[in-house]
């Protein structure tokens, strides 16, 4: 009886074929990444047409159209603002994964729980949750003006912004990093204070250069999605900034001229491309995973 | 050993207790290492060898007690401020780090001229055969490579006394072998004090000068591979280092420098001293010493009767069984006194040749052992 369901199960492992097993994936992908990709690509070339319909008339107007100093200024802006929320990220994240790698047990589940759980909640509610405590009349500038202090006008500015991008990304900064660092052999830390290296010139020597890869994952974790956010902006900086994913969304909603937000998701996927490869070019592809 | 006790010595740990929360690690342990002495600190897993070395080289506080390194006290002194060097089990080379770097790293700490760092760089590469390596990175070499690494990095700082935690035990038994006499000879010819750590009792053997032997936290026997094999001080001792055959015996009779002794398995009477009537004792002797008549020897009431003869090679491994079940092991020469399988023989050996070991215990408790196994006592 036991011989017979061993053999049942054996065959069951050799009739289910590779393919069966990855083709749900397959079919996905390619209805709705490689589908919609191509075609955002070839509407990209194409021309306006009148109530935002399409003119199937190849031209590189949107293109042309991106050229226009006031667009080229909110590509700028986003990239800007996409670097400070990398820079404030890693600045946030590599002392929380540093203690985060040197816990263990019940202390870690607790702090990866800390961690993850404000991602069970919709991020729109948690921003707007941020919205309440920061705003003019919010909870923060009620506290402050109880001890005495003048408000502060924390909201729909680019620090606002910021603030709220790093706020989304930052388990992407914090999960890497803590990765590289929980890989390190603990005795190379005994090893460098054994050689005479005090507890900095350790960390500038051995941990921060073994992290590096973590950093390297981290920072295109967080760099490429905050290029695209569209709703931390709108949110946070109330529609007073223009980002790029925000351009993107008015062309493709209200502008209605999908030609040009087809162009204009072109050129940040391009952007985007260019980075990751000169990324890998310095890092370890491998190491991105 | 005497010659070293003239001289000063250059660690010395005082009264030195290590628990983690309730659990005692190290107990109350006091040793005193000499210069240009390889002493290896010999135990089991768990026996506190490699925390007793991990408190010198600073890594773990000490609950009690003191360690001196020439005549400083190191309490509170973190590794970087002890001019001692470190080994690691696991090598600990630093991955994203050459040769050259791995090497140069206590150098650079002690901010030495940069054209000194690569003379003192080569110079030590030279010495563990690893020049033209300087490149190379830690994943691109063997595991004896890395080894000898480890120890250039460490030794290239002329640190006072070089720590060792069981630095060949991720190596194969051949490489392992030539790795220690490397070791023995690098310590020689640098008269650097090696502090070795290893659970290999022929490791202990072949490469130090003196060896304690650790249990339970403390030291059962410091002391020279042959006084630790020729004169046991436990039971321990002698059933860790070697073989032995160990009876349980009652002292019956103290004359004049003999005593006669009381074992289930027959009389003995044996030269010993330091011993009281009724006391109980090991004796031990090792199975090379065990010898065989056809008939009953003077001082020796001692019949078994012989189960085995295996062939090894080299020897004869030999196992009599005693009246009481017990096995006595012996080994001889191919050439030496044999007798079949099944035949009747006594016990003796020569004088001088076992060693009678005090105890804690004040009955012999074979008996209780058989009596009371698997019984839950009430």
């Amino acid at each position: 009886m036991k011989k017979e369901k061993k053999k049942k199960v054996k065959n069951q492992n050799h009739t289910l074929p590779l393919l069966a097993m990855i083709s749900p994936t397959v079919i996905w992908l390619f209805l709705f990444l490689v589908i919609s990709l191509v075609y955002i690509i070839v509407i990209s070339f194409m021309t306006k047409g009148p109530f935002g319909t399409i003119k199937w008339m190849p031209s590189l107007q949107s293109y042309i159209d991106f050229l226009n100093p006031v667009y080229l200024k909110v590509f700028r802006k986003s990239v800007e603002i996409a670097a400070l929320t990398t820079v404030f990220c890693l600045l946030v994240s590599y002392p929380f994964a540093m203690a985060l790698s040197k816990t263990t047990g019940k202390k870690k589940m607790l702090f990866m729980i800390l961690l993850v759980l404000p991602f069970w909640i919709n991020g729109l509610i948690r921003l707007n949750g941020w919205v309440n405590i920061l705003r003019e009349t919010g909870i923060l500038n009620s506290l402050l003006m109880k001890i005495g202090l003048q408000p502060i006008n924390f909201m729909y500015t680019d620090g606002a912004i910021v603030f709220g991008m790093v706020y989304a990304f930052l388990p992407f900064m914090v999960l890497p990093i803590n990765n590289s660092l929980s890989k390190m052999d603990p005795a190379l830390l005994e090893a460098a204070s054994d050689l005479g290296a005090k507890k900095f010139r350790t960390f500038c020597r051995v941990t921060l250069p073994l992290s590096i890869p973590g950093i390297f994952s981290g920072t295109i974790q967080t760099f490429i999605p905050s290029l695209g956010a569209f709703y931390i902006a709108d949110i946070m900086g109330g529609g007073n900034t223009m980002l790029l994913g925000n351009l993107i969304k008015n062309q493709f909603t209200s502008a209605r001229n999908w030609p040009s937000g087809a162009a204009f998701s072109v050129v940040l996927i391009v952007f985007t491309l260019i980075v990751m490869k000169l990324y890998n070019k310095v890092g370890n592809p491998e190491d991105l995973v | 050993m005497t010659e070293k006790m003239d001289k000063k010595p250059i660690i010395s740990l005082r009264n030195v207790i290590k628990k983690y929360g309730e659990n005692l690690v190290v107990n109350k342990i006091n040793l005193d290492i000499y210069q240009g002495e390889f002493l290896t600190l010999l135990g089991a897993s768990g026996c506190g060898k490699t925390t007793t070395l991990r408190m010198i080289a600073g890594f773990e506080d000490i609950t009690e007690g003191e360690i001196f390194l020439e005549d400083e006290n190191m309490a509170g002194k973190p590794p970087y401020h002890r001019n001692v060097n470190t080994v690691f089990q696991s090598y600990a080379l630093f991955p994203h780090m050459n040769v050259f770097d791995n090497v140069a790293f206590g150098l650079v700490e002690k901010k030495m001229k940069k054209a000194e760092i690569r003379k003192k760089v080569r110079e030590v590469l030279e010495l563990v055969q690893l020049t033209g390596f300087e490149r190379r990175k830690p994943d691109q070499m063997s595991g004896g490579q890395k080894q000898r690494v480890a120890i250039a990095r460490a030794i290239v700082n002329n640190p006072r006394v070089l720590l060792l935690d069981e630095p060949l035990g991720a190596l194969d038994l051949k490489l392992r072998r030539q790795m220690q006499l490397d070791l023995k000879h690098l310590q020689q010819q640098l008269n650097i004090t090696f502090v070795y750590v290893t659970h290999d009792q022929e490791e202990a053997m072949t490469m130090s000068d003196r060896i304690a032997i650790m249990n339970g936290g403390v030291f059962e026997q410091i002391g020279t591979a042959e006084e630790i094999y020729e004169h046991p001080k436990t039971k321990f001792v002698a059933d860790f280092i070697g073989e032995s055959n160990i009876f349980e015996t009652s002292i019956h009779a103290v004359e004049e420098k003999m005593l006669k002794l009381i074992m289930e398995q027959g009389d003995v009477t044996v030269r010993e001293q330091g011993f009281e009537v009724n006391e109980i004792a090991y004796l031990c002797v090792r199975p090379e010493n065990i010898k065989i008549s056809e008939f009953p020897v003077e001082g020796f009431n001692l019949k078994g009767i012989i189960k085995e003869n295996i062939y090894v090679g080299s020897q004869i491994k030999t196992t009599i069984e005693m009246i009481n079940g017990y096995l006595v092991k012996k080994t001889a020469f191919p050439d030496g006194d044999m007798k079949p399988a099944g035949s009747i023989v006594y016990l003796y050996w020569d004088d001088g040749k076992s060693v009678l070991m005090h105890t804690k215990e004040d009955k012999i408790y074979n008996y209780i052992e058989s009596a009371e196994g698997g019984s839950i006592p009430s």
